[in-house]
């Protein structure tokens, strides 16, 4: 049975999982799908009942990697979580810079100069095309094609982790982001292997769609399954590519216009069939639209001081009080909630995770699929376990 | 998106006796709150997602704080009835009656809670955050909130998680388990007042001293409160 055909009913008035009734003689399997499944990323298991080859319940299970990272913040300075930061979503630590920063600069009331603005924009975007390159490397590598397409993924990932690791130090763990601008400015040398960088990624994605879109196999096993519909979507939460790839218009971009993001022409891929083909496709689509952005930033970035020059790095302390600051992350909304005491550390320090709310929806997504489209309905939510578990 | 205030008078006029109560938040980002009576609050939530000016459908974060209980000390004036001994008009000591200011610290506790943070979006108007929040009656034994999840699917496991790690009991939620902790932990560990176990990993050999403060933190299994203790 196909998951299409399951009514995602309103059970006693709320969005609860469609039950499955067994067929046959009802006999049924239990098995632990993880933790050290290949498909699952990292460490993270998911119960699994099993009617025959359909899944009848599915429970995921986490706190494999739980380190208790918001503890650990609120007994550290505000920019001593900043390099923690970077272990959340290990393959965009940029992005999660710069959703702290935003956070504490606005429960600060800091001003980010314009040349920092652009660099920031210009590495969140770089970030956002090697995230969705190898996510869709490795979505396809859990369907079976070993190797090859996630090689062609991350051969382009490599080129913007060495321009990361020219411009921080590190070519995951950067660091990069201070409280009213950035660490160290970028070179001139630096832009430019940028462009040339950049020059060359649509050729890749050209390339990258040569190989995948139109593969018969690709869309015999994701047309159609993992179905979430829209409304459903929003109820539980879901956001990122993959709420676009439900057909709803919402990206954080366009709606908050943080940094200067209302400055840049870009479009919103929207699905139309709220399926995994459809979740790989939005990212394609969302590379290519990255690759706009960059180039319009790149043509665009002024001259000017990168740091706030009232910005404090020794003894900063905010003022009473909370705010909330979110972005666009690669995977999602990634929010930080941060409440001030007036000390040196923040008195409540919370991470929004994407990638762990993205998954509340997954049994109602994978149940009566078959358990061989669970991985690739996990596969196209795209997690990193070090954001899920914190 | 309305006002603050005429959000509040719109719950306030739709649910009869909510109580809703705005909270200002001092700092630059001027988020204000919303803080719901966990009576009300169902009706009032389902009110903000459904009321067609505001729909907000999106419940973007749910998160827990711990305030604990607070020893205020403070300076009070006391007046005291102290008996002085003056000497009297013919010579004699006489005893009085005298009445004097005294300055006295007095230490007032004042009693700590849970608190349930939301913070509200709407995908269909694009406008947020909403920021509303609950409170627990004390920290110890009156800790149910009502869940949400009926309302927005996305406080599932967000729930779950402050259950969790904070020991708020969302009453109704349909799967309250921890979620990120195993099965069978004790504490709530982002409590303020948490204490971590002891680290052993660094200790050559096991001392009665070490052995000792291992047992007092060794979890003791339900119906075995008097049984001795596993060697």
């Amino acid at each position: 049975m196909n998951s299409s055909a399951i009514e995602f009913e309103k059970r006693d008035g709320w969005n609860r999982p469609p039950v499955i009734t067994p067929e046959g003689d009802g006999e049924l399997l239990e098995i632990a799908m993880g933790p050290h499944h290949p498909s699952t990323h990292g460490v993270f298991r998911m119960d699994v009942t099993l009617d025959g080859e359909r899944v009848v319940h599915l429970k995921p299970v986490f706190g494999y990697l739980h380190r208790n990272h918001e503890k650990i913040a609120e007994g550290a300075s505000y920019l001593a979580s900043m390099p923690y930061t970077d272990r959340l979503d290990y393959f965009c630590s940029l992005s999660n810079n710069w959703a702290y920063a935003l956070a504490v600069e606005k429960l600060a009331g800091q001003e980010v100069p314009e040349r920092a603005q652009y660099i920031r924009v210009i590495t969140a975007e770089l970030t956002r095309i090697q995230n969705h390159a190898s996510a869709v490397g490795f979505l396809i590598q859990d369907m079976g094609a070993s190797g090859t397409p996630l090689m062609y993924a991350f051969k382009e990932r490599e080129k913007i982790l060495d321009l990361f690791e020219q411009l921080t130090g590190s070519r995951m763990m950067c660091n990069y982001m201070r409280f009213g601008g950035c660490r160290v400015d970028v070179s001139s040398a630096w832009l430019d292997q940028t462009r040339k960088v950049v020059a060359g990624l649509p050729q890749f994605a050209d390339e990258f769609e040569t190989l995948l879109t139109g593969n018969e196999i690709l869309m015999a096993r994701t047309q159609g399954v993992g179905v979430l519909p829209p409304a459903l979507a929003v109820s539980a939460g879901v956001t990122g590519p993959m709420l676009r790839a439900s057909g709803v218009n919402y990206d954080i971009r366009k709606v908050d216009h943080y940094g200067i993001y209302d400055r840049f022409d870009f479009k919103v891929p929207l699905g139309d069939h709220w399926d995994v083909y459809d979740r790989f496709m939005i990212r394609l689509l969302e590379l290519r639209e990255s690759i706009k952005i960059l180039n319009q930033a790149l043509k665009d970035i002024p001259a000017g001081p990168i740091m706030d020059p009232k910005a404090r790095i020794r003894n900063f302390r905010p003022k009473p009080g909370e705010a909330y600051g979110r972005i666009e992350a690669p995977k999602g909304e990634l929010g930080f909630y941060l409440i001030s005491d007036g000390s040196a550390n923040p008195y409540r320090y919370r991470v929004r995770p994407p990638s762990l709310i993205n998954l509340t929806i997954l049994e109602d997504m994978c149940l009566g699929n078959n358990v061989a489209d669970v991985v690739l309905i996990l596969g196209s939510v795209d997690i990193v376990l070090g954001e899920v578990d914190r | 998106m309305k006002t603050l205030e005429e959000i509040k008078s719109a719950i306030e006029a739709a649910i009869p006796g909510a109580g809703v109560e705005i909270i200002s938040n001092p700092s630059p980002s001027a988020q204000h709150s919303l803080l719901l009576t966990p009576s009300h609050a169902a009706d009032a939530a389902k009110f903000l997602r459904d009321d067609p000016e505001l729909v907000l459908d999106f419940l973007s974060n749910v998160t827990g704080v711990d305030w604990p209980d607070k020893e205020i000390a403070e300076k009070v004036k006391v007046k005291r009835q102290i008996t002085k001994t003056v000497e009297g008009p013919d010579g004699t000591s006489v005893a009085q009656q005298v009445e004097e200011e005294v300055e006295e610290t007095r230490k007032r506790v004042e009693p700590g809670y849970l608190e349930s943070v939301y913070h509200l979006y709407s995908v269909a108007k694009k406008h947020g955050p909403l920021v509303l929040r609950m409170r627990t009656v004390n920290r110890t034994d009156r800790v149910e909130l009502p869940t949400f999840t009926f309302i927005w699917r996305s406080a599932e496991f967000q729930e779950r998680e402050i259950f969790d790690l904070y020991g708020i009991i969302f009453t109704g939620h349909p799967d309250l388990r921890r979620l990120l902790m195993w099965e069978g932990f004790k504490d709530h560990p982002m409590r303020k007042d948490y204490v971590e176990p002891d680290d052993f990993e660094y200790e050559p050999t096991a001392h009665d001293e070490i052995l000792k403060r291992h047992k007092a933190h060794q979890a003791v299994a339900p119906g075995q409160e008097g049984a001795a203790p596993a060697q």
